[in-house]
């Protein structure tokens, strides 16, 4: 089948050339591309897959990256325990936060985890574990299952691949699977869908928490590569990145999310973020201004 | 607890809630009658304040040639981004607007930021407005009375307009049944594109109000403008009377906030959207 | 989009990223990074001014005269620390850079001092505020020029108390900053024989302060602290002014105030704010001649404490390595600048303690009222000269683990 090959192909592409990344470019850049584009593919799940559009992303992105940066500071824990203890943290989040914002829908959905986002940053700048407006510095990468020393970039480089491959692989199986079906079918007339007998809300909760889980494990991730958290993090304007983002790779798409991120960060890091945001926000304008409502859908074949 | 200082609160509480409400009725009647959702309303409130800067510092005109001209000035630049942007996406969901508008602000802001850095520029109250008023409980600038009673007027005379006078009525029934309407010879895309306008030139004649006492600076719109899509999402979505009502509330509550607990009080607006969301989606006046 | 565009978008992006971040290799050269904020907050006071005085420093020390090869670059690290260290990683890992100076924002200043120990390098920072730099968080490898808190509140505090001023009323901007401003500030006033009537922490991006400001008229303190920086202390001192503040007795003090705030408030708003600051270009005739030239280049503004910092910092800098020959161990090299007296014509003369902290003269200033001003940047008059000995927080009482 068609779709299948582009797909296969697809990954193919991608996968070489983020395993080649490390010896064009430096490792820790490339690592930063790699969790954020784990976080928009997070968030994709959740606008792509299940319509719904959420304005409080950073906060399980924040959560899990504070949660994990404390685990392996304070704590001392191993890197993957703390790496875990952060996805586990925003995966809790997730179920509480859902729980309140899926009653809603569309802009009001929207608005809730806008809210429920600005909460949690107000706890973090309160927090004393957070330390502010300072952040947590000085996170220690452990050797990674007390053999490979993850000081060294090149292996701290493939770790953090491998967590992408997996979780990519993991949103690969859910957005094929019976539940990713019943999810777009949601997504495509909800009251069709309930009256065939589906619990809408329990499913798009599910997608919420697993966006959530996702993207804290990006948060943690990310926290063990800059070796540190800080309230960027969880301030409103990481959620619009994520938006903007998934936007600009393609929303809905398997791949365009992480395009997206590939694209924002790197213009992130050669000029200022500002400059670089209104580009791509002028980029993104194009594209969807004309081709709205041209979703690059996967779903239409089968 | 003093009620002095309280009064004192209150006050400057009902201050800033005038700059909410005016902010929050032009996203309202944008929202209430096109059914867009204008994320860009920060950067235009933020415009408004800047042209009143330039036209001091460029042509020497000062602030009430400013609070005429800037409205019009932004407007028109809203009338260009209705014509050549928006219009494509009446037919989509809500949330492309949205997202289109959310790009727009970044652009502007962040155009503006690359152009003028962050610090503020500066920009005095008016000769005639300067100088405090002693209430006994507190000194009241006389500029900020004058915001208070100016913020009242204009809202006032919104909300008559909309839904009081003929082109009010005009301009609601475009909206419900663009079809109909235009089969009876109104020139629809016209009074939206003119609505549109509207919203936008009270998001600038707020930016001048606020450029004497806030700094003028690209960032003065993206701090506020959360804060009030809070209030039009508290007011309900649809109603002009509602986001007026709750603009004025709501300056009033995070007032009493900075003197109760004044940590909280940037994120307890926050936590009544969020409350107001799960009981009454709709919003406290809303319709839809 | 079929497979070939996929691929492409794919390598462009790539493509993208790697001239973004490509590695460069140099040897045989004494690289500096110029790491700032350049496009927000602190711009102003550090930035591209920044830059230049790093420059000024190696024209003024003759480095290619004396065979070094001396290249300066620069980043804007936004506020964000992540984005700081990103940077700084890359600086010191793939492009040779030994060391880096400016670094404004105490949360981004203590995250470069982790990443610069672990790599053994160097760090002169000379914008941001933490006391912490000298003090628990201390590295071998930094050095701490211009101001701190500590310094700051002894400044600025002690001196009014001892003018009289001795009841006080905080704003303090609530995040680690402003509290340890307002904690430092406080013990200094209590210390002296002040009473501290109350306080109120505004949380951060709050753009009005007249609910806070009405709290500390009503409190009747005699001075009303300002622990709060950048655009929270111009926002604070033209709302005080509109209320009417200053005119019904109370006065503000600014404990952290740059030049580029009172010219961005002006000084009909600004006069009569007390603060203290280690450098002002018209100081002496040293200072004046220094910032002619600086202000030459930099569109004719005059330079601040911060920038001044950095020509300082730099100028020691390439002493030390000059006398090492080398730039390859950064705690070697601090250990010799803190071997070497400095003396430069902003500062004057002073010393680089074990702590890493800098000593030199503080001064205490007033803002002029408009009719004393003779033009722009003419804002200061001098009101005391706090001796470097007392400037600073004695040795011992910081916790620094090298401070045996």
């Amino acid at each position: 089948m068609n779709e299948r090959a582009y797909e296969r192909n697809a990954f193919i592409v991608m996968f070489v050339v983020f395993a080649a990344l490390p010896f064009v470019i430096y490792p820790n850049f490339g690592m930063q591309l790699l969790c954020f584009a784990l976080f928009a593919c997070a968030f994709n799940l959740l606008i792509g897959f299940g319509g719904l559009l959420s304005f409080g992303h950073a906060m399980f992105f924040g959560m899990g990256s504070y949660v994990g940066a404390y685990a392996a500071s304070a704590w001392g824990w191993p890197i993957e325990a703390a790496i875990l203890l952060g996805a586990a943290t925003s995966l809790l989040l997730g179920v509480v936060s859902g729980f309140i914002a899926i009653r809603r829908q569309g802009i009001y959905f929207a608005m809730i985890t806008l809210a429920l986002a600005q909460m949690v940053y107000f706890f973090c700048v309160r927090a004393p574990f957070t330390g502010g407006e300072n952040g947590i510095q000085g996170v220690k990468r452990s050797h990674l299952l007390g053999i490979v020393d993850l000081d060294n970039p090149l292996a701290m480089y493939y770790f953090v691949f491998a967590i992408f491959l997996a979780s990519f692989g993991l949103i690969h199986r859910i957005i094929h699977s019976p539940f990713g079906q019943v999810l777009k079918s949601i997504r495509e007339n909800e009251p069709r869908a309930i009256s065939l007998g589906y619990r809408a809300e329990r499913y798009k909760l599910a997608a919420f928490v697993m966006s959530a889980t996702l993207a804290g494990l990006a948060g943690a991730t990310k926290a063990m590569v800059a070796e540190n958290a800080s309230l960027t993090d969880v301030y409103w304007t990481m959620s619009g990145e994520v938006v903007l983002m998934t936007l600009l790779g393609g929303m809905g798409t398997v791949f365009g999310p992480v395009v997206g991120a590939v694209v924002i960060i790197s213009m992130q890091s050669s000029s200022s973020s500002a400059c670089s945001l209104s580009a791509a926000g002028s980029w993104a304008r194009s594209r969807h201004g004309c081709g709205a409502g041209s979703r690059h859908d996967l779903s239409t074949s089968t | 607890m003093n009620t002095q200082a309280l009064f004192g609160q209150l006050l400057i509480g009902l201050i800033n809630g005038s700059f909410y409400a005016l902010l929050s009725l032009g996203l309202a009647v944008i929202f209430g009658l096109l059914n867009i959702i204008n994320f860009a309303h920060g950067a235009l409130y933020m415009l408004g304040a800047f042209v009143a800067y330039f036209l001091l510092e460029k042509l020497g005109l000062g602030y009430w040639w400013a609070l005429a001209i800037s409205p019009i000035v932004v407007g028109a630049l809203g009338v260009v981004i209705e014509r050549l942007m928006l219009s494509r996406l009446y037919k989509l969901d809500h949330l492309y607007g949205l997202l289109l508008t959310f790009g727009l602000a970044l652009m502007i802001e962040g155009g503006f930021q690359h152009q003028f850095g962050s610090a503020g520029l500066p920009y005095s109250i008016p000769e005639s407005l300067q100088g405090v008023q002693n209430l006994g409980f507190m000194y009241l600038p006389n500029y900020r009375a004058w915001v208070i009673v100016a913020s009242i007027v204009i809202c006032l005379a919104t909300w008559f307009l909309i839904e009081r006078t003929k082109l009010g009525a005009y301009l609601r029934a475009a909206t419900e049944n663009p079809t109909l309407v235009q089969a009876f010879g109104v020139n629809v895309p016209r009074m939206i594109t003119l609505t549109y306008g509207l919203g936008v030139g009270l998001a600038a004649l707020a930016g001048v109000f606020a450029a004497p006492i806030y700094q003028v600076s690209p960032q003065m719109g993206s701090s506020l403008i959360i804060v009030v899509f809070a209030v039009v999402v508290i007011g309900g979505m649809g109603s002009i009377m509602g986001s007026i009502l709750t603009g004025f509330g709501l300056g009033i509550i995070e007032g009493l906030t900075k003197y109760f607990y004044p940590e909280a009080s940037n994120t307890v607006i926050f936590v009544i959207m969020a409350i107001v969301l799960m009981i009454r989606p709709q919003g406290l006046f809303g319709q839809r | 989009m079929n497979v070939k565009m996929k691929t492409l978008l794919a390598a462009t992006a790539v493509a993208l990223s790697a001239t973004a971040a490509q590695a460069q290799y140099t040897g045989n050269v004494v690289k500096i990074g110029v790491l700032n904020d350049q496009s927000s907050l602190y711009a102003d006071l550090g930035g591209q001014g920044s830059v230049l005085a790093a420059k000024m420093a190696i024209e003024d020390f003759k480095a290619k005269e004396k065979g070094l090869n001396v290249e300066v670059i620069f980043a804007d690290h936004q506020n964000k620390p992540d984005v700081a260290t990103q940077i700084a990683n890359k600086w010191i890992d793939a492009e040779g850079v030994d060391v880096i100076v400016d670094v404004p924002n105490s949360g981004v200043a203590l995250a470069v001092n982790e990443v610069v120990r672990q790599k053994n390098k160097v760090f002169i920072n000379s914008g941001a505020a933490t006391s912490d730099l000298t003090g628990a968080k201390c590295s071998p490898n930094t050095v701490h020029w211009t101001y701190d808190t500590w310094m700051l509140a002894n400044g600025t505090g002690k001196a009014i108390v001892k003018t009289g001023g001795d009841t006080w009323f905080f704003i303090t901007a609530d995040y680690a900053f402003g509290h340890a401003l307002e904690r430092d500030t406080s013990n200094v006033v209590k210390a002296n024989g002040g009473k501290v009537l109350g306080d109120v922490k505004v949380p951060l991006n709050t753009q009005d302060f007249s609910s806070f400001l009405l709290q500390a008229q009503s409190s009747k303190a005699k001075i009303i602290g300002l622990a709060n920086a950048g655009g929270d202390t111009i926002n604070s001192i033209k709302q005080a002014a509109e209320f009417g503040i200053v005119k019904g007795g109370q006065n503000l003090a600014g404990l952290l105030v740059f030049l580029t705030d009172v010219h961005g408030i002006g000084l009909d708003k600004a006069q009569g704010l007390i603060l203290t600051s280690t450098f002002y270009w018209d100081l002496n005739d040293q200072t004046r001649a220094w910032s002619k030239r600086f202000a030459a280049a930099n569109g004719n503004k005059q330079p601040t404490m911060v920038q001044a910092g950095v020509y300082a910092g730099v100028l020691h800098y390439l002493k030390a390595v000059a006398a090492l020959k080398s730039d390859a161990d950064g705690a070697k090299v601090v250990d010799e600048m803190k071997k070497l007296p400095t003396d430069d014509p902003l500062f004057g003369k002073g010393t680089v303690r074990v702590d890493g902290r800098t000593i030199h003269n503080a001064y205490l200033f007033e803002v002029k009222k408009p009719s004393e001003s003779k033009g722009p940047y003419d804002y200061y008059k001098l009101r005391a000269t706090i001796p470097a000995a007392e400037a600073f927080r004695p040795l011992n009482e910081g916790g620094c683990s090298l401070v045996k």
